[in-house]
């Protein structure tokens, strides 16, 4: 396992300058997690690390370099906010996307190896969705939809998974579902989440960070004490969900005077 | 078949309405035909009838085949060659903005009386609609599915074959649709301005010598070939498509 460092790292849309000069490390194996109000650049900032910013308009400035000095393309899980599955694709052939987006079949789609379709059933297993490997995602719930993503994640094996606010659109009790099973079965692997909810940072991260202002800036980390998930009958954390409403609040209004 | 019969019910109502004005107001049969004379015409003159049916039938299936093949390729120029686009537009635009009832005589002195000249008049009317939906489709892939499928290491022709063509195709379905129902003017324009055969020349031979009820068992008999593709169409797209009623992409 490596840790990632970003040094320096600045973008800017034209003339509008996100962030510059930041530095943030993801140690190897932990989840961090970046907490901010919508708009500050947190997603950019993912985006960035995931090598989404290329584009015309966007300038990126410093480097993002991988403990072990391997580049970090083809090192990456992505999970974004919406689910992101395809309406058309079975829920085995949703897991299964990137190899199929791998191979350079012309017409008609890669058959799976035995290998493959048996790993892709198993960790279908494991988040519990066996049963619906031949449904269409329109037949599954808002939680439901959201472990598949979780599965397609996995069957990709990446060292790194990089995860934009990935249950902001559940209900709560799922949400806290989801949670646990993330950290059931990402444990081992560098994570990086992007939350607006402070419970959710708190429960998951070993390093949560406050993205605030404009260009943003990072706060120092905190780092929750105690094996994740966290408890929620743990009182230090309700104390230190309390602590940080109220930065993120003073953040917003601070934005908005 | 609950929503079958309400359309029926439409069509009912609205022959007896003709049958009872016709009788009521006393209307001579060489203005507006009795619904029942059609009827009898059409029964009469079945054999006639079918024969030219058939003719225009394939000019449309024909024109269609071929205009949809060609509006998807356009598409898809236009969507992977971003140089050529600036050059494409225009022609596209002008093959719409000549009315194909201005191009028709041209059409049959290049192409002849025969069927060609109807079918690349079919292929004019619905090259437009199913181009531009196609490449609408084509462009307004779902952000997230395309970063998905950027962090897998897709590459360009297997995000196509994968995410952007399927993504494409509840656009291309609704272009198919209107390609459907234009399509008979294409045809029976063509046949209108020169012809030999088709349900346009029918109608043509018997206007000219007012046997009404022969003009009329023929437009009926278009109308129902085109609500009937319409709704094959219709029905074979929601098969092939069946995702796209729920996605609110």
């Amino acid at each position: 396992m490596f840790d990632i460092t970003l040094r320096k790292a600045g973008l800017a849309y034209g003339d509008n300058v996100i962030f510059q000069d930041l530095d943030l490390t993801l140690k190897a194996g932990q989840w961090t997690c970046l907490l901010g109000g919508s708009g500050v650049g947190k997603t950019t900032l993912l985006r960035m690390i995931a090598g989404l910013t290329r584009q015309k308009n966007i300038n990126t400035r410093g480097e993002i370099c991988c403990g072990d000095n391997q580049p970090l393309t083809g090192r990456i899980a992505w999970m974004s906010q919406q689910d992101s599955l395809l309406p058309w694709a079975t829920v085995l052939d949703n897991v299964t996307t990137g190899i199929q987006l791998r191979s350079n079949r012309l017409f008609r789609k890669a058959k799976l190896s035995a290998d493959q379709k048996d790993r892709a059933l198993s960790i279908l297993e494991r988040v519990g969705l066996a049963a619906k490997a031949n449904e269409l995602p329109q037949n599954l719930s808002g939680g439901q939809r959201q472990r598949v993503a979780l599965a397609r994640t996995l069957m990709e094996d990446r060292p790194v998974v990089l995860m934009d606010e990935p249950f902001a659109a559940v209900d709560a009790i799922t949400r806290l579902d989801l949670q646990d099973l993330s950290c059931e079965l990402l444990a081992g692997r560098t994570v990086l989440l992007i939350t607006h909810d402070p419970l959710e940072a708190l429960r998951l991260g070993h390093q949560v960070y406050h993205l605030r202002g404009q260009p943003a800036e990072l706060t120092d980390a905190i780092e929750p004490p105690g094996q994740t998930p966290r408890s929620l009958e743990d009182s230090s954390l309700m104390a230190l969900q309390g602590q940080l409403l109220d930065r993120l609040r003073h953040a917003e209004h601070g934005e908005s005077v | 078949m609950k929503h079958s019969i309400k359309p029926l019910i439409v069509l009912a109502g609205l022959l007896l309405l003709w049958q009872g004005a016709a009788v009521l107001f006393e209307i001579p049969p060489y203005i507006v035909p009795e619904p029942v004379d059609v009827f009898s015409r059409m029964v009469a003159d079945a054999g006639l009838l079918w024969e030219h049916t058939l003719v225009t039938l394939a000019e449309m299936v024909l024109g269609l085949i071929l205009g949809v093949l060609f509006g998807v390729l356009m598409a898809l120029v236009l969507v992977y060659f971003a140089g050529l686009r600036p050059w494409l537009l225009p022609v596209l635009l002008i093959t719409q903005a000549i009315p194909v009832f201005a191009l028709a005589p041209v059409l049959m002195l290049w192409f002849g009386y025969g069927m060609a000249s109807k079918v690349i008049m079919t292929i004019l009317v619905i090259f437009f609609p199913v181009a531009t939906c196609c490449y609408d489709g084509l462009r307004h892939t779902h952000q997230g599915w395309l970063d998905l499928a950027h962090v897998m290491g897709g590459n360009g022709r297997s995000v196509l074959r994968l995410i952007r063509w399927p993504a494409a195709l509840p656009a291309l379905a609704s272009g198919l649709r209107v390609a459907v129902v234009v399509a008979p003017i294409g045809a029976v324009v063509g046949e209108w301005v020169g012809s030999s055969a088709g349900l346009g020349y029918l109608m043509l031979q018997a206007n000219a010598r007012l046997w009404v009820d022969l003009m009329f068992a023929a437009l009926t008999v278009l109308a129902f070939c085109s609500v009937a593709l319409y709704y094959i169409t219709d029905n074979l797209l929601r098969w092939l498509i069946p995702w796209q009623q729920k996605t609110a992409y």
